[in-house]
């Protein structure tokens, strides 16, 4: 049987790895290199490496990084940041990741989502959304941002949503700006409203806490990505940092396979 | 020496990395040429069929695995659509494949899967193994590997089929025939199941 996939994602920023609460507060966590090894041991099911400078530097994917990452990862890697060209996109895939993550480019260009899926295939084509939660003087849902959570773009959520789901995306993750970091339970909310109108496999981030969480959002949806930054990269409540995912027992019971 | 097909299509690295990291040898072949000396071969892939058919053809390595595989009975290793392209053809395209294995590749049928999400078959999912091969000495089945995909490869005979998987129904999760494997799943990157395949598949 097919089964829910857990994910730590990691933040690069000046080269090194990061972890912010509501896409602020950056605090230094390790480097990315040493992360992936460590996370390779844990056998986790598969990596996010968000590089989130790209974007806002006006500057493409560090493919040295990518290709560093893609030597020692032996899990499914998705990388994003900074994709926004049919080149760059065969190119990672060339240097070695599975998945590429597309935001800001994908968000302001349809056309060019379904060039890079006809160029590398469609199932390796990720679409990262950063949504918000609007005031209830807005009348409540959801904008989504670009640009770190910088930038509210004007696009409808819903219909942006199923024309993914038209195009065939390999998956959506859905990013919520207002749990990030908060380690206070995932929006089931957001979550919900995406697996309501899409049906490819979809990803949730923002919010895990603590491995009941994922076993809480996969209670709900039987089959879905649980990702993380925080969880797996801070322990205790002063945020020592210390990378750590379930082991076989523990994923088992968040699973709910034993 | 393990040759890798480096043709323009899959993830060349991947494999090499675990090769390299089990002290096994190994060369990428750029060009036909340089797959003289191989005693096994892996055929990488991804992306769409036809494009993939396409740039085996273009880049001439077609004929000289057709002698490789076909008559020194050199083993082989098929990955994802490197796997899919073994068959007489897609749904996905027109192109045909190589024919190597009877059987054609056909898209997961979204009515068949009741629960969300549909397609891709996307993750981690268990095998169940219908015939012995040492390809997969110590693997753990219900483990299984990491998919990605939305093909799928029906065998015509179904002594081809090597591991099979349920994704709305049962598929060919892998394929075998004499010295030709092909696996629709990543075993690259698919922790020690997939360390122990390719292991197996340099003892052959």
């Amino acid at each position: 049987m097919l089964r829910s996939r857990i994910i730590p994602c990691l933040l690069v920023h000046n080269k090194g790895l990061i972890k912010t609460v509501g896409f602020k507060e950056p605090k230094y966590v390790g480097d990315p290199i040493n992360a992936v090894k460590i996370f390779n041991e844990k056998e986790v099911d598969e990596l996010m490496v968000l590089d989130i400078d790209a974007t806002v530097e006006g500057r493409g994917p560090d493919f040295e990084l990518i290709k560093n990452l893609a030597i020692e990862c032996r899990m499914p890697f998705c990388y994003g940041g900074g994709i926004t060209t049919v080149e760059q996109a065969r190119q990672i895939i060339k240097l070695g990741a599975e998945k590429l993550a597309i935001s800001s480019a994908a968000i302001n260009n349809l056309p060019l989502l379904k060039e890079i899926g006809n160029a590398v295939g469609m199932q390796s084509v990720v679409v990262v959304i950063d949504a918000k939660k609007r005031g209830l003087l807005s009348g409540g849902g959801y904008d989504i941002y670009i640009k770190n959570g910088k930038v509210k773009t004007s696009i409808n959520i819903k219909e942006f949503l199923l024309e993914l789901n038209e195009i065939g995306v390999g998956e959506i993750v859905i990013n919520s700006i207002d749990a990030d970091g908060t380690m206070k339970g995932y929006d089931y909310v957001l979550a919900e409203m995406v697996r309501e109108w899409t049906d490819v496999p979809i990803t949730i981030l923002g919010g895990a806490g603590s491995y009941e969480d994922i076993k809480n959002l996969v209670a709900k949806f039987k089959i879905i990505g649980a990702a993380a930054g925080s969880l797996f990269v801070f322990k205790g409540k002063y945020r020592a940092v210390l990378i750590s995912y379930p082991i076989n027992d523990e994923k088992a019971t968040i699973l709910n396979k034993k | 020496m393990i040759k890798i097909v480096n043709y323009g299509s899959g993830n060349i690295r991947a494999v090499g990395n675990i090769y390299d990291r089990l002290n096994i040898n190994y060369e990428v072949a750029d060009t036909p040429e340089a797959l003289n000396g191989a005693n096994k071969i892996i055929l990488p892939g991804v992306g769409a069929f036809d494009e993939t058919m396409g740039m085996l053809k273009k880049s001439g390595f077609k004929e000289i695995l057709e002698e490789l595989v076909l008559i020194d009975k050199i083993p082989i290793l098929g990955i994802c659509v490197g796997m899919q392209i073994l068959s007489e053809g897609s749904e996905e395209g027109d192109s045909e494949g190589l024919g190597w294995i009877k059987g054609k590749v056909k898209k997961i049928d979204k009515n068949l899967l009741l629960h969300k999400p549909k397609l891709p078959h996307l993750g981690w999912n268990s095998v169940d193994i219908k015939k012995h091969s040492k390809i997969l000495d110590s693997v753990d089945a219900k483990t299984g590997f990491y998919f990605i995909h939305s093909f799928y490869f029906e065998c015509q005979n179904p002594e081809d089929e090597l591991t099979s998987t349920f994704y709305g129904k049962n598929f060919s999760s892998s394929v075998n025939r004499e010295n030709i494997t092909g696996v629709q799943f990543h075993p690259e990157k698919s922790h020690h199941n997939g360390i122990s395949l390719l292991k197996n598949f340099s003892q052959l």
